[in-house]
């Protein structure tokens, strides 16, 4: 039992991805311990977003592996499909779908990949909106709503497919100011409510809130990884004191 | 559609100067030397009623080919599409493949590609293979509307963003499965008023088979004609066709408008 607990959820060992010349990703190492929330901090440009598409297995990786519950997978495998239903990604600008109601949206990866029934599928897709407070639009259409509800109906959608770990690539920087806050009290409640999370986000007391560890990187690396209180209050290194100086004097 | 914008004093204005100009064209063609001429060998009242029902009569083979056509068209025109965007190193053969059928049809004229098939493979004398010179215009225009259709798909396809096909994946859906429930039904949509105007095409076409020797409604007219060297059926025959377009062009506009304003509207 205590082995089982230890194992991290998903872990990325030495992980290093290039497009063409260009080295984006170093040689990442972190791992994500179960019902663990990390929150990824990093100027534009730093690799983010690069790291959580290949954490999710949309893109290959040059070296290095990935591990989900200890068990290496790659965006190369056959059954990758598969492996990425047990990750839930959101992207900064939501990508729900237009041609299908926020239910469909919901219910489509548990219809279609996990070939649950139409009913079965509903319903897991309606009572999932109900507890994120969008049982009212379940039957709307994506275009009808505002951003922090698209931008939850976007996470309910990962949510189907019950992941055992939640990406969240800086989702709330694509919304109006006022908006932000309901998507943020979403994710407070799904972190009290267990779900291991890695969020890229440049909202710092949003961070320093709701994430157990804090990472900083830079350039492609992991400059520097520790409990949230300790990276964004007493950072070590002189490029994470840089980074959150220039970031705060906005 | 446009109407209501107009104002109403803009659409009087616009139907007196068509009255106006209409009267002004049929005066100076009435009034010249030669139209009684012309009226009796293109606009025969009498011929054009005697050749309607045998015209009309003959234009269900012209019927019955775009109908079986479009309906073989769609699905394959949609494979070759899927075929040009296969991303797999080992299906390169097939994506070669689909992209020189489409480049051959679609540069071909339509009717060395019926003489070809309809007089050349017959003669070949091969057992097993038809000789009715139908199902050789059948498969003519198949084959080239097949190519235009599939590159109206094509465009179809690239004009859902990638993100969309992303947001698929990412969810544990397969290629195929996003193709299927996401990209293709978003870009069914934007392809109707390009496929219908192909579809226009390919009526205006099915013409093709008389030259095979099929009584069609362009070659029955042309029997008639040649009894008393009057045209006027084919006159009748233009008439059919238009009779069966004009809707349909006015329809891919109407769509066309739709989409433009559909756009303006997200655009604000
Ligand atoms: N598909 C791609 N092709 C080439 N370069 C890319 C691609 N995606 C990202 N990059 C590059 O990788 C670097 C990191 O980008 P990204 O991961 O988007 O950073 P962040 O999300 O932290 O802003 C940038 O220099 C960017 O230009
Ligand atoms: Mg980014």
């Amino acid at each position: 039992m205590a082995k089982r607990r230890a194992t991290p959820v998903i872990e990325f060992r030495g992980m290093r991805k290039s497009y063409g010349s260009a080295t984006v990703l170093h040689g990442i190492d972190l791992a994500l311990a179960e019902h663990e929330v990390v929150c990824l901090i990093g100027a534009s440009g730093s690799g983010k977003s690069t790291l959580l598409r290949c954490a999710d297995l949309l893109e290959p990786i040059d070296a290095g592996s990935i591990l989900l519950d200890g068990i290496p997978v790659s965006a190369e495998d056959r059954d990758a499909d598969v492996k990425r239903r047990a990750l839930g990604i959101v992207f900064q600008g939501f990508n729900l779908f237009p041609h299908m109601s926020v239910v469909e949206n919901v219910a489509l990866a548990p219809r279609v990949a996990l070939g649950l029934s139409h009913d079965e599928a509903d319903g897991r897709a309606r009572t999932l909106l109900a507890q994120l407070g969008l049982a009212k639009k379940a039957d709307a259409y994506p275009d009808s709503l505002s951003g922090g509800q698209q931008q939850r109906v976007a996470i309910a959608r990962a949510l189907a497919t019950e992941p055992r770990v939640l990406l969240l690539d800086e989702i709330t920087s694509a919304l109006d100011p006022v908006l932000v806050a309901e998507v943020l009290e979403t994710l407070r409640a799904l972190a009290k409510s267990g779900m291991t999370m890695l969020i890229a986000t440049h909202e710092m007391s949003f961070a320093a809130d709701v994430a157990d560890r804090v990472a900083y990187l830079e350039g492609g690396k992991l400059v520097e990884i520790g409990s949230a209180k300790q990276v964004l209050r007493k950072p070590k290194d002189a490029r994470t004191k840089e980074f959150l100086r220039r970031v705060r004097s906005r | 559609m446009a109407a209501p914008r107009r104002s109403r004093k803009g659409t009087l204005v616009a139907a007196i100067s068509t009255i106006v100009a209409c009267i002004a064209v049929a005066a100076v063609v009435g009034s010249s030397a030669a139209w009684p001429e012309v009226q009796h060998a293109f606009f025969n009242g009498e011929r054009f009623a005697n050749a309607l029902p045998s015209v009309w009569g003959a234009f269900a083979i012209n019927v019955q080919l775009f109908v079986f056509a479009e309906l073989l068209i769609l699905p394959i025109g949609l494979l070759i599409a899927l075929a040009r965007s296969v991303q797999a190193p080992a299906l390169a053969p097939l994506r070669l493949f689909a992209m020189v059928y489409v480049d051959f049809f679609r540069g071909v004229p339509s009717i060395l590609v019926i003489y070809l098939l309809g007089f050349g493979v017959p003669a070949l004398q091969i057992p097993g293979l038809p000789k009715d010179p139908f199902f050789w215009a059948l498969v003519t225009l198949v084959l080239i509307y097949s190519a235009y259709v599939s590159e109206v798909y094509r465009a179809g396809l690239e004009s859902i963003h990638p993100s969309q096909e992303r947001a698929a994946r990412a969810l544990g859906l397969s290629r195929i499965q996003s193709l299927r429930h996401v990209v293709i039904p978003q870009a069914f949509r934007r392809v109707i008023p390009p496929l219908l105007n192909d579809f226009i095409g390919l009526q205006k076409d099915t013409a093709l088979v008389s030259i095979l020797g099929v009584v069609d409604a362009f070659r029955r007219a042309q029997i008639l004609k040649a009894a008393d060297f009057n045209f006027t059926p084919l006159m009748t025959t233009a008439v059919i066709f238009l009779v069966i377009t004009f809707p349909m062009t006015r329809f891919v506009d109407w769509l066309a408008a739709r989409d433009r304003a559909a756009q303006l509207g997200e655009q604000r």
